[in-house]
Formats: structure tokens, sequence, C-alpha cells
């Protein structure tokens, strides 16, 4: 990291423009998908089209004032993606909703989003310098670890679909692990750049990789026990992955050390296999990832590939240019709105609908990488790469489930699913990397030439 | 740091890479195996998201699809006549449908190739695809009088009846029958409850006994010999003597053949056609006997026998049966062997008589008109087969018309109108009281109709007479009348 490289470069532009126009095509694009979900369900465009449109226009359009004010040099494309993408599962639930599928609630989720971005606008403003976040390393360590495992108090906790993954206060309840997923991510990212010298030091040499000292892995095996927890007793596959993962990959950014990553994919293939042997649910996973078409599996009452099928059929219905919005069967699909809204959007938007989805996830995460390569610190490097990595991690994790390109996990699709805590938590991880693109394409401040002997030498 | 970062940039686009690979191989390689696979509901719902087309005849709906407020079943199948056409429309269930509905589907929910252009302008125009309507060549008072006439006898049977001259089906009934509307529901469980009790039931109310179900054909299978008899010579005729004996000893075994009640027929020595009026039996299975096995197989081909049918339903195969012994072949001259016919072949065989000799391909359908009413399809009139020639068509219908004027049928007799026409008795094995044929046509010098009636175990012991014309024949009258408006 040679910071005096990036100097000579010349400096990326603003593109406020630029990002208010796209903002105002993902919105364009969300209500005209409102229009098509009313049109072809009930032959008339849907009165509430006005104030959703106008409500989602109005929000983000508050986000972008923000944004240019508070941080001017942000990626321009990150926000009109991430919008696009949350409208669209919101027409998604809506037309669920409209097709009377029971837990679909479209209101819920434009609240949820209101809210999203209006946290997404408070950490812009309250959080100047992301670099702050390092001095609460180890604060933000034990916020993950508490809000991972506070669905296990008794009392606080709830069980819902077989996942000890919720906590309820009266009638509401949250995912705290969503929340946990950034503290952990900023944990991570603050105690690798602290400890990557020491991790990164070679132990003993097996044929060609160097392995790092035994003294060493108590940090992996610490966070691989904590995941294998979470995996075991609140039966949380995904949270239990996707944290495992994230966790093996930043250490392998910070320690640059192949090791740490055969290592830990050692370590949870292990333990993987060793719960898919002791606990039904896990072995379940792995039956019906292998045969999800077997009349066996799809008929079992539990832990059967009756969901996983219902998906498929979906996008065979789907094909290649979809049903069109309103024009299909996603309700047929269990779960349509939450876990498995990749395969309800497939139906209708088809093949070509799902490539654009995909495509845009990428950029967001691609987005969130360059803004890692352009960062000029290690901290800020670690982090931004950790949050694109864990977005992208989890967009592979769900829609590779539900797609059986791997065993099905229960995660939410990010920015799609419905459920307040992970669009929470996902605007609030899109704010920080929006914060981070902003310091990164900020033009470090210019020498100031002709000024007798002065000379300020850039740092 | 960078140098790690670009290669988890590098891991993130192979995952993307790999999600997007899968997607396009479920849905553009594998969807058509799963958008097709039994499991699939949608395909449920599909069946009720066109507006599929009507099926008439004679001007009335006999199936329609009428648009609903629930949106998972927008349209659904209705059947105004109820129970009457049961048999020709079938049912449209939620996983099958039958009949008409079957053979047609395509051209019902409009996705035959027939329909390309209209499905292309509807693309452009934006107009939601209909089905075609499928107009059916069922005379609906015939049909009508054919249902209350059969039900009125109170046993099962079947009646269909042809248009001799262009082959068109102008009533179709077989008893007993069911409601459509039962089994075109959109509740699954319903529907396939209630299509397991009519699957049961004894009456068998789901077969379609016209085309589906095949009867030893009685003495109305006289009219094939003597058909053979009469083309074996031309010289013969309706006044030709032939040995009408007390008892026929059959070769071979120790039992002869009676008349009928054992009557005797006439002194011994009788013409042929008084030997059809009177139906003797004695004087047809000699005659069978003598022509031989060969022959009268051949004749019972050339009247359509064995050739395959659909109408568009397909037909069940009628039988000559295997070549036995003269004994045999003596009974199967009558009627009372291995030979079985569907009523359809043996309403062909009368209609094959009254137009000169040539049978015409039986058929249902009249004409297919797309949604906005232009012709797709119509019939067309083909010849099925020469049965015989010209004369011996005359001579068969001038014996049918005796028949019915001196003879066994006299109950088919319309006032001002010549109707031709044979009783038949078909004997079953199982103790069952015989089965009554009666197959006939009118007006015999410009035959209009021609048809074939059954009814199940309906000969009932009333004495001497011929019974098949006792409760056969005026089911019959009922139809003709209703077809020539008498």
């Amino acid at each position: 990291m040679s910071e005096a490289a990036v100097s000579p470069v010349p400096m990326p532009a603003k593109r406020r423009g630029a990002q208010l126009v796209m903002l105002a095509i993902a919105v364009a694009i969300v209500m005209g998908a409102y229009a098509n979900v009313g049109l072809a369900m009930t032959g008339s465009v849907p009165a509430g089209m006005l104030t959703y449109g106008l409500g989602l226009g109005g929000l983000v359009l508050a986000a972008y004032l923000v944004l240019a004010k508070f941080a001017p040099w942000a990626d321009p494309l990150i926000l009109p993606l991430v919008t696009l993408v949350n409208g669209l599962g919101l027409v998604m639930i809506y037309r669920l909703e409209a097709a009377k599928m029971p837990g679909a609630s479209a209101t819920n989720q434009i609240i949820m989003t209101g809210i999203g971005v209006v946290l997404f606008s408070v950490t812009l403003l309250v959080l100047r310098d992301h670099r702050a976040l390092q001095r609460l390393t180890y604060t933000a360590g034990l916020v993950g670890v508490v809000l991972l495992i506070s669905p296990l108090t008794p009392g606080l906790g709830k069980e819902i679909n077989g996942a000890r993954i919720w906590i309820g206060f009266g009638s509401a309840s949250i995912q705290p692990a969503e929340f946990a997923k950034i503290a952990l991510v900023i944990f991570f990212a603050g105690y690798l750049v602290a400890k990557r010298d020491v991790l990164a030091l070679a132990g003993r040499r097996l044929l060609f990789i160097d392995l790092p000292r035994a003294r060493d892995l108590g940090p992996v095996i610490i966070t691989w026990a904590v995941a294998i927890g979470v995996l075991v007793l609140q039966k949380d596959l995904g949270s239990s992955l996707l944290l495992f993962g994230a966790f093996v990959v930043m250490l392998y950014v910070a320690t640059q050390r192949t090791s740490w990553v055969l290592i830990g994919i050692l370590l949870f293939v292990g333990g993987a296999f060793l719960a898919g042997q002791l606990f039904s649910h896990v072995g379940d996973r792995f039956d019906v990832w292998l045969d999800p078409g077997s009349d066996e599996y799809y008929s079992r009452e539990f832990g059967g590939s009756y969901q996983i099928m219902q998906g498929l059929f979906g996008l065979g219905a789907g094909g290649i240019l979809g049903t069109g919005l309103g024009q299909g069967h996603p309700e047929l699909i269990p779960l349509a709105f939450s876990d498995f809204i990749f395969s309800a959007t497939g139906e209708e938007l088809g093949l070509t609908g799902l490539m654009a989805l995909l495509m845009i996830y990428a950029l967001i995460v691609q987005r969130g990488l360059r803004t890692s390569l352009a960062a000029r610190d290690p901290y800020s490097k670690l982090l931004a790469g950790g949050l694109s990595f864990i977005l992208a991690w989890q967009v592979f994790i769900i829609v590779g489930g539900v797609t059986n390109l791997i065993p099905l996990t229960g995660l939410v699709t990010p920015f799609m699913s419905q459920g307040g805590s992970a669009l929470l938590a996902n605007w609030i991880l899109i704010a920080l990397l929006v914060r981070m693109s902003d310091t990164a394409r900020r033009p470090p401040p210019q020498a100031i030439q002709n000024e007798g002997l002065t000379q300020v030498f850039q740092r | 740091m960078n140098g790690t970062l670009k290669r988890v940039a590098v891991a993130c686009l192979a995952m993307f890479a790999l999600l997007m690979i899968n997607v396009n191989f479920l849905q553009a390689v594998r969807a058509e195996e799963l958008r097709s696979d039994a499991r699939n509901t949608r395909n449920y719902y599909e069946r009720y998201a066109i507006e599929r087309g009507r099926i008439t005849a004679g001007g009335k709906v006999l199936a329609e699809s009428v648009e609903t407020k629930d949106p998972r079943f927008k349209f659904v199948r209705k059947y105004p006549e109820g129970k009457l056409y049961a048999h020709v429309t079938g049912f449209f269930s939620p996983e099958s449908e039958s009949a008409i509905e079957r053979s047609e589907n395509q051209l019902l929910n409009g996705s035959s190739a027939d329909l390309l252009l209209r499905r292309s302008i509807d693309l452009f125009t934006g107009e939601p695809t209909k089905g075609a309507n499928v107009d059916l060549t069922i005379n609906p008072k015939a049909q009508k009088a054919a249902y209350d006439a059969l039900r009125g006898s109170g046993k099962r049977g079947a009646l269909v009846a042809l248009d001799p001259k262009t082959g068109g089906i102008l009533a179709m009934v077989s008893l007993p029958t069911y409601d459509p509307a039962e089994l075109s529901g959109t509740d699954k469980g319903d529907v396939f409850t209630r299509y397991d009790e009519l699957a049961e039931e004894k009456g068998q109310p789901l077969l379609n006994r016209t085309i589906e179900q095949t009867y030893p054909p009685g003495s109305t299978f006289k009219v094939v010999t003597a058909a053979a008899f009469l083309e074996d010579d031309s010289s013969r005729g309706p006044q030709t003597t032939v040995d009408a004996p007390q008892r026929l000893p059959l070769p071979n075994t120790n039992i002869s053949l009676p008349n009928y009640g054992g009557a005797a027929c006439g002194s011994g020595q009788v013409t042929l056609v008084y030997a059809l009026e009177r139906s003797c039996n004695t004087p047809f299975a000699k005659i069978g006997m003598e022509l031989g096995y060969d022959a009268l197989k051949e004749q019972t081909e050339k009247f359509g026998m064995g050739l395959p049918i659909a109408v568009p339903m397909s037909v069940a195969n009628s039988d000559f049966g295997d070549e036995e012994d003269k004994a045999a072949l003596a009974m199967a001259s009558i009627g009372q062997r291995s030979n079985r016919m569907t009523p359809l072949q043996m309403a062909m065989i009368a209609a094959g008589i009254a137009n000169d000799g040539k049978v015409m391909k039986p058929y249902l359908v009249n004409k297919i008109t797309d949604a906005k009413g232009d012709t797709v399809d119509e019939a067309e009139h083909d010849e099925l087969t020469e049965a015989v020639s010209s004369e011996t068509a005359a001579k068969l219908r001038e014996m049918m018309v005796s028949v019915v004027q001196n003879g066994t049928a006299n109950l088919a007799q319309v006032p001002g109108v010549q109707v031709a026409g044979k009783t038949g008795t078909a004997e079953t094995t199982d103790g069952q009281p015989p089965h009554a044929w009666f197959i006939s046509f009118a007006p015999a010098d410009d035959p209009k109709v021609a048809l074939a009636v059954i009814v199940e175990s309906g000969a009932a012991n009333v004495g001497a007479e011929a019974t098949g014309g006792h409760t056969a024949a005026p089911i019959a009258k009922a139809v003709l009348e209703a077809v020539l408006n008498k």
C-alpha cells in the first residue's frame, strides 16, 4: 500500500448529476413495475402506485441530498443500484400480497425501507469518518457476539420455522444476526489490522504452504466455535456460513496467507460434516441438495425438498422471458416473499430479469471492492473489502441455495426479502460503504504552490 | 493488501458467474422439464387462465368458459345442458379432459398451430388469446329425443344417429351418464372423489357405449349376411327363395339351431325378404355357412369394421371374430357368436345401405371458428368404404322397409315416412335378459338419418314377438321423428 501512488492519478469526478438521473431511472423502473403488476392482476394501475412511487422517490431524494452534502465524493452508483433492488423487492412483495399470500405485507416493507433509508442518512450524518469505528473494535466484537447469541436467551428468543434466530419484544421481533453481521465485520477489520503482522508470521512449512504458528490459531478457532455454535444451537446454517466465510476471507486479505483459507475451509467442512452426521436438520439439507427431485424428499413433511422444488418449478415456468409481473403464480412457492423471493422474481421476470438482478448485485459488490482498492489505509481496505464480500457471499449463499447450486440454508436476499432487520442492517452496511467511498475518492489535500519557501509535503 | 483484495474480487466474480450459469441452466435448459413436472401445480392454474372456446351444436351452447372473480381460476367451464351431452362434450377436470374437450383440446385452449395467425394478431393488438369454438354436427332435437326415449326405457343403453350422406353424427347418447359439471370443478379433491365414485359405479356412467363398448349384434347382423348373399350373385333379390327349416342341424355337433322361440319360418321355403321380416334364424345361418367365413368377414369389413375410426374420439374396434368351425360360422351369421360391434358400427351399416352402399366417415366436428368467428377448419365429407353396390343397397333397402311395414319392427313406423329397419335380440351369456337392438334409416327413398340403438338387457321375454323391436324400435322412432320434424 503506497499512499503516494494516489496523487498523480486524475481524481474522479463527483458525478452527482449522473447519480440523480440514475436514481430517477431506478424509481421510474420500480413505478413501472408497480403499474405492470396492477394492470396484469386487476386491469388497472394500482391506486397506491403514486403514493408508493412518490414515497420511495422522496425518500431516496432525501438520502441523495444528505449524501451530496455530507459525502460529496461518494461512489455515484451504489445508491441507485440499491434503490432499484430494494424497489423491485417491494414490487414482488406487493405482487405476492395482491395474490393473497399469507405473510406478505408490502406496507410493512415500505415502512421498513423508509426507516432503512433514514438510517442510511443518519449513518452518513453521524459517522463523518469511518476510522472512528477502529476505536470501537472490541466494543463491536462484544456487541456482535451478544447480538448473535441473544436469541438463545430464554424468554427473549423466539423460534420461527425451526430456526432460533429471532428475539421478540411483544409482537415485534428482530433478527439480531443481521446487525451482528456488521458489528462482527467491524470487529474483524479492527482486530485483523492490529494483529495481521503476527498472524502473517510463518510457522512450519508443509508441502508448498506456509502454515501459521499454532499459537496464532486462537482467533480462528474461537470464530469457528461461534459459527458452529450458531449452526447447532440456533439451527441457522446460513448465518454460520456467512460469518465464518467472511472471517476467513478477511483473514486472508489481511495476512495474505493462503494457508488461512485452507485451514478455514477444512475447519468448516469438517464441522459441517460432523454436524450433518449428528443433527438431522443439517444432514437433510445435504440429501435434498443431491437429489431434490426425488419423490421421497419431495413428500417429506420436514426437511424435504418441497420448498426448493416449488422454487425451481417457478423458475422453470418463468423460462427465458418470464411470465410477466402479475401473470405467474409465485404465490405457490413457500416463503416467496422472504427466502425464495429470488425464485418468485425468476418466475415473473424470467432468466432475463434474474441476469439483470444478479448483475446489479455484482455491480454493487464491484463498487464496494473498488472502494476497498482505492482506500488509502489498511483498516479502510479491510472494512470495505469485508463488507463488500459479505454482501456477495450472502447473495451467493441464498441465491445458490434456492437454485440448488449449493445446499439450501436460510438467509435473506439482501434488500429484496421481506423483513425489517435485514433491510435496516443492509442499509447501514451500504451507508458505511458510501462513507468509505467518499473518503477514498476525495482528493488528498492539495499541495500549496508558490508560497515562498514553505513546502507542504504530501503525506 | 491490494493483491489479495483483487483475488477476493475474482472470487466474487466467480461466485456471480456460477450463479448466472446455474440460473441459465435452470431457466433455459431445464425449463421445459421443470415446467411440465407433474408436481408443478402451475399447469393446473394455467388450465383456468385462458378463455377456452365454446362447444356448440345446432345453435345450442353445450360447453363454455365463464369468467369468475377468483384470480386463481379466471375462467371455469360450464355445461348449460347438463347430462344431456356428457358423452359428447366430455368434461374438463383439473388434470385431464375427455371426449371433445380432449380431442379438440389444442383448438379449444388456443394452443393449436392452426391458430398461429390468430395468436400473432392478438399479440400485436394486445388482446388476450382465446380458444377456438367447436361446432358439432349434433342435432339438438334428435339428441334430446334420443336421451328422453332411452331414459324412458329405464335401462342402460346407447343410441347413435348419423346423417348417411355426410357421416355427421346427429345424436350420441349413452346411458347411464353423468353430469360433466361435477367433474369440471376446480377443487381437485371434490372432482377426483366424484370421478372415483362414478368409475366404481356398476352402470359405468363414464363409458360412452356408442363408441367404447362392443356388443354381440344379434339379428341386426342378418342385414350383413343378406348383403353378402346378394353381393355374391347379382341375380339374387328379395324374392329369392331360401331354405328355412324349423331347426337347422349344426355340422359336427349334436345340437340344432331353432328360430326365435322355436317358431316355424313359413313353410320351410321362404323368400329372402320374408326371412328378414320374420328374422328367421335358420335361413341366414344356412346362407352364412354356404358363403363361408371369408365372404362374411369381408362384407363386414366393407361396412367399415376394423378400420381405425376417430370421430374425433377414437372408436373401439368392432370384430367379426376368429375363424372357427361351420357351426360357429352359422351362429356368427345371425350375430350370436364371436362377432362384436359398437353401436356406431351398426349405425354405419344402416347408413351405408341408406347411402347407396357407400359408408361415409363418421364425424362429430362440423366447424372450428376462432374467437373472432373466422372459420379455421370445416368438416369434409369423406367416403370411408363402398360396402355394397347400389343395386344391392336398393334390394336391402326394400327388404328393410318391409321389415318395418310388415315385420318385427312395426313399432318404428312413422306416419307418412318410409322407414327401413332391422331388429335384433342379442343373447348374453351371463343369464341376463338379452339386449334389444334396432338399426334403422329414413326416409327410405331419400335418407336423412340412419341410427343404431341398443337397450341393454332390454329384450324382456314378451311372448313370441321378436323383442328387439318391442323396446328399441320406439326409441328409434322418436329420434327419426325428431330429425324429420314429424
